[in-house]
């Protein structure tokens, strides 16, 4: 039984332009001590995502189920979620100077936390506490740093300082919104290994939110990619990056300088994101898809299974059997970036037509 | 494993809120206003205070009792005690037997007269030496931001009342020391307001063609200004209003036999416990012409910035959301809602 | 040690201001057309007359000079002596100290109740009944002029209540050492008189602080950690939105102690503000200048406790 289970999670917001739909029906779950990445751009839902399931999005507008260790945390009294937060369920923002209350102390902000839940803890043993957690994280001077004030640390610090305060109540679950994007790369690097460590340390499942491929690639078991508030592939890390199915998460690791499936020029995806307030008809990444089809400007894709193993899905009506697209057909869809689709998808299909290797798969 | 980044071409989203058709800005705040019903009401009293005024020697004909005219024998009862409110007085007398009702129509005049002018010359001047400021920086905009803070921070009921006394009270005297203390205030604002829009992309290329700086002042520049230098006009009238009053009131303002509404109230406060008329109507006048500004203000100021809405709508949401049942499935597709 | 330094700095500022301050006034009276020797002399003074009150006063010798005597007076604590009465300028603030000190006292404390109160209500229940009527109310504090309210109150409480032979509410001043409940009966119309503007600007500064400060990225940490709603908003929001309202505080008290004009002249309490008003029209100009010098002592202090409490309450706030 997995800790988490997350069920067709929709979350949608009032605004004076209209209604914003951010999540549109996620499902995934999370086991315990496992690691899922789950991966996206601005405005792909992935924080919103996380924070509804604490009831941390004020004015939203949520149904579908979040089942965490038995319990559904949509449509929980607030009494009973509050007990949850910091206890079985904690965060680590992305921006830990100006998620750090700034005009209190940082050990005395770990020690709040220390007591929020169990107010017979002494003052003296929550501090104590705290002196304990900064060095578990690897602060030096542990006793000395918890008396200064946030910005007093630098930014590497400060983050370890939140991940100490996460962990302070042994949470079942750890939700990483973003932890190292504010960081500099040595920095990310060292944040990153400490969060590895610990987690495997105490068997805590994380939850860590990116939209940097690379940090998915060290730390997580499992990844979901997000796109328009859904999700539009999901898979266990190794087949993301080596047989990914879904053209964004193929745009997204062809974007990444360096790596092999980037060879030569960067290739950035084409267009923009879509508005959530009218998400287009069909799939909702059609409009910047290489591969498009008649098909996907009607029927928006579920998740589909890709391979035997059930588990890798992707939100896509490209043909199962994808990998079996011939020299020919990537060439031309190379070309065609920055071409119409509708001439792509024709070209792909003359392509298809003239090799034979290609037989049994279709694009209608 | 070094850490990457992914690369995209273009702007990455702004958020879920996009591809809303770009309409003119002035239209959607008009459009709002009209909405208003607080900001149409004060709008309508506004008018009809202004025509009350200037209908004033209308009505000082119509009563057949000017501003300034004794009516001993009507106007003040066997006592000597000012008359009530009556067929021939519509409002009541002072204790000179003057007519209330006309002295507060010519009042409103005087109050309008400086409301109006006061805050023309300090929004002039307000803007003009903000904008200069703002867009020139250096030691001249340091001098400048200095005067300007010294010009705030002054104590500025002892110095107006010390320069009251020392020029003299009159009407022009009266408009120079309230314009003299307001333009601070919008001069403050508009050097804020360059300052951010000086950085945008649009006045450096203007800059690098080589416009000369009055130009992209005037024209770049000012055109964003209009709208918060708007709202700040708009609600410098009562601030004026309610500055004349007082100074009038205390003596160092509009002199009498003229009529303004602050030495009117002057005179009421000897009077007010036989005559409550004397009191109560100017009194209200007062209020209501400077509530009506005030809401407009505001009015005109929410119509411009309708960002605070969304915040009222998300919390607004958010109390019924926890004080109902989850909500129900939003768009298609079912799932098995759980809870109570 | 960095406090000292800082501490002596402003205080040596304070001084330079303060000098001034003096300079302008003094300039200011003398350059004035009004002539006080001819309003003290009374009606149709002979030239004698005026020539002999010049010289009492010492109005006939050069400025800089007169100055100069002004200066040495004062470095020994003499604020000079009156023009109109003779008395001496010391006793006089002494004297009109006590009422505009309980106006401003009471007046704090009441505008501080209501304003922290109802900004506080109205964040934490936005567009609500509540939210609406203290906008409402703040509209209208905010737009009252204040004499006309000190007027209002006179006539709606005040002489009501006289009429029907309760005499605890009156104008005037009486000191709390004569009788506590008779200095509050003196003094509670001017209190609100005076609170009311200031609430409505402190509920409108706390209101917009609050909502500004629950947004904050550190109060969602803060819910995240599974803390009360109670102890999020206040332990980490109020404590958080307050200290601009705080140095705001300080500002207003610096410049109160100086004197509210309208509200003495309206309930006829003696001040400070009332002593100012008089002196002025009367051109009595020791008077001003000994009022002007401790306004502006006032506010020289006020600001430099606003700093000082500022570095205490914000610590990314360093005294510079």
């Amino acid at each position: 039984m997995s800790l988490l289970e997350v069920r067709d999670l929709r979350v949608s917001f009032p605004t004076a332009d209209g209604v914003v739909r951010a999540v549109r029906g996620v499902s995934f779950s999370v086991d315990a001590g496992r690691t899922i990445g789950i991966v996206g751009e601005s405005g792909s839902g992935k924080t919103v995502l996380t924070q509804t399931l604490l009831g941390l999005t004020p004015g939203g507008e949520v149904s579908g189920s979040a089942v965490f260790d038995g319990t559904d945390l949509i449509g929980l009294p607030e009494e009973q979620l509050r007990r949850i937060r910091g206890a079985q369920i904690a965060v680590i923002f992305q921006d830990p100077l100006t998620s750090l209350h700034p005009l209190y102390r940082v050990g005395w902000q770990i020690a709040e936390m220390v007591r929020a839940h169990d107010k017979s803890v002494s003052k003296a043993a929550a501090a104590e506490r705290a002196v304990e957690l900064l060095a578990r994280v690897g602060i030096p001077q542990p006793r000395q740093r918890a008396r200064d004030y946030p910005h007093q640390f630098s930014g590497g610090m400060r983050q370890r300082a939140m991940i100490a305060m996460a962990l302070s109540l042994e949470p079942k679950m750890i939700i990483a919104d973003e932890p190292t994007t504010a960081l500099d790369a040595t920095v990310q690097a060292q944040i990153l290994d400490l969060l590895l460590r610990l987690q495997q340390d105490s068997g805590t499942a994380l939850i860590m939110i990116t939209h940097d491929l690379g940090v998915v690639a060290d730390i997580a078991d499992d990844v979901m990619v997000m796109y328009a508030g859904r999700a539009a592939e999901m898979a266990a890390k190794r087949d993301i990056f080596y047989q990914p199915h879904h053209p964004y998460t193929k745009g997204l690791l062809e974007s990444i300088p360096n790596s092999s499936a980037g060879a030569g020029r960067l290739r950035p995806i084409t267009g923009q994101p879509p508005s959530l307030i009218n998400v287009p008809p069909g799939c909702a990444f059609h409009p910047r898809c290489a591969y498009v089809m008649d098909k996907c400007l009607t029927d928006e894709p579920g998740l589909i299974p890709v391979a035997q193993d059930a588990y890798h899905r992707s939100a896509c009506w490209l043909p199962v059997t994808a990998a079996g697209l011939s020299e020919q057909a990537e060439e031309a869809r190379r070309r065609t970036v920055g071409e119409g689709r509708h001439e792509a998808a024709a070209k792909i299909a003359e392509a298809i037509a003239e090799s034979p290797e290609a037989e049994g798969s279709v694009i209608a | 494993m070094s850490v990457t980044e992914l690369e995209f071409q273009a702007q990455s989203a702004a958020g879920p809120v996009q591809a809303i058709e770009g309409r003119s800005q002035w239209r959607l705040t008009w459009r709002r206003l009209l909405h208003d019903r607080m900001a149409i009401a004060s709008g309508i009293v506004i008018v009809i205070v202004v025509g009350l005024a200037l209908a004033a020697p209308l009505f000082a004909r119509l009563t057949g009792h000017g501003p300034n005219q004794l009516f001993p024998n009507t106007g003040l009862s066997v006592n000597g005690i000012p008359v009530g409110p009556g067929h021939n007085f519509w409002l009541g007398t002072d204790e000179q037997g003057r007519d209330l009702f006309v002295r507060i129509l010519y009042g409103a005049r005087i109050s309008l007269f400086v409301g109006v002018v006061t805050t023309a010359i300090a929004t002039v001047a307000g803007v003009g030496i903000g904008l200069v400021a703002g867009y020139f920086g250096g030691w001249i905009d340091t001098v400048l931001a200095r005067f300007i803070d010294a010009v705030l921070a002054f104590p500025y009921v002892v110095l107006a009342l010390a320069l009251a006394v020392v020029l003299g009270p009159s009407l022009p005297v009266v408009v120079g020391v309230i314009a003299f203390f307001s333009w601070a205030g919008i001069s403050r604002i508009v050097r804020g307001q360059t300052l951010s829009i000086k950085e945008r992309e649009y006045v450096e290329s203007a800059r690098s063609i080589g416009a000369s700086p009055w130009r992209i002042m005037v024209i770049d520049i000012l055109p964003n200004l209009l709208a918060p230098v708007l709202v700040l006009a708009t609600l410098s009238i009562p601030t004026a209003i309610v500055f004349e009053a007082t100074l009038s009131y205390l003596g160092l303002g509009i002199q009498p036999p003229t009529a303004s509404w602050g030495n009117i109230l002057a005179g009421a406060q000897n009077y007010y416990n036989v005559a409550w008329w004397y009191l109560i109507f100017p009194a209200l006048a007062l209020l209501i012409t400077t509530l009506a500004f005030n809401l407009l203000g505001d009015g005109i100021r929410d119509a411009m910035d309708p960002r605070t809405e969304r915040l009222f709508a998300a919390d607004t949401a958010r109390r019924r959301l926890r004080r109902s049942k989850p909500a129900k499935a939003g768009g298609a597709g079912t799932a098995d809602v759980a809870g109570a | 040690m960095a406090f000292l330094t800082f501490l002596i700095r402003r205080l040596l500022l304070g001084i330079i201001v303060m000098w001034f301050v003096t300079v302008a006034t003094f300039l200011l009276f003398f350059v004035a057309p009004q002539d006080p020797a001819r309003l003290l002399a009374g009606k149709n003074p002979t030239p004698q007359t005026i020539a002999a009150i010049n010289a009492r006063l010492g109005l006939n010798q050069p400025l800089i000079v007169q100055y100069g005597h002004y200066v040495d007076r004062l470095v020994h604590g003499n604020l000079g002596t009156s023009f109109v009465n003779g008395s001496s300028v010391n006793t006089i603030l002494k004297q009109d100290l006590p009422p505009t000190l309980s106006l401003l006292v009471g007046g704090v404390i009441l505008w501080l109740i209501v304003g922290l109160g109802a900004g506080i209500l109205s964040a934490t229940r936005v567009r609500t009944l509540v939210d609406r009527t203290s906008t409402v109310g703040v509209l209208i504090g905010i737009t009252f002029p204040t004499f006309v309210l000190g007027l209002l109150l006179q006539f709606a409480i005040f002489l009501p209540l006289n009429r029907s032979g309760f005499h605890w509410v009156q104008t005037g001043y009486e000191g709390p050492t004569t009788s506590i409940i008779g200095w509050a009966g003196h003094m509670i119309l001017p209190w609100i008189t005076i609170a009311a503007v200031s609430a409505a600007t402190y509920t409108r500064l706390t209101r917009g602080s609050l909502l500004d400060t629950m947004g904050e990225d550190y109060i969602r940490t803060a819910r995240s950690k599974g803390l009360t709603e109670r102890r999020v908003l206040y332990r980490h929001a109020i404590r958080a939105a307050l200290t601009p309202v705080v140095s705001q505080l300080g500002v207003d008290m610096g410049t109160l102690a100086g004197g509210a004009v309208v509200t003495e002249q309206v309930f006829g309490l003696g001040g400070i503000g009332q002593q100012s008003l008089t002196s002025i029209t009367t051109g009595d100009t020791p008077v001003v200048l000994g009022i002007v010098l401790m306004a502006a002592l006032f506010v020289v202090v006020a600001n430099i406790v606003v700093d000082v409490l500022y570095s205490v309450l914000d610590p990314r706030v360093k005294l510079s």
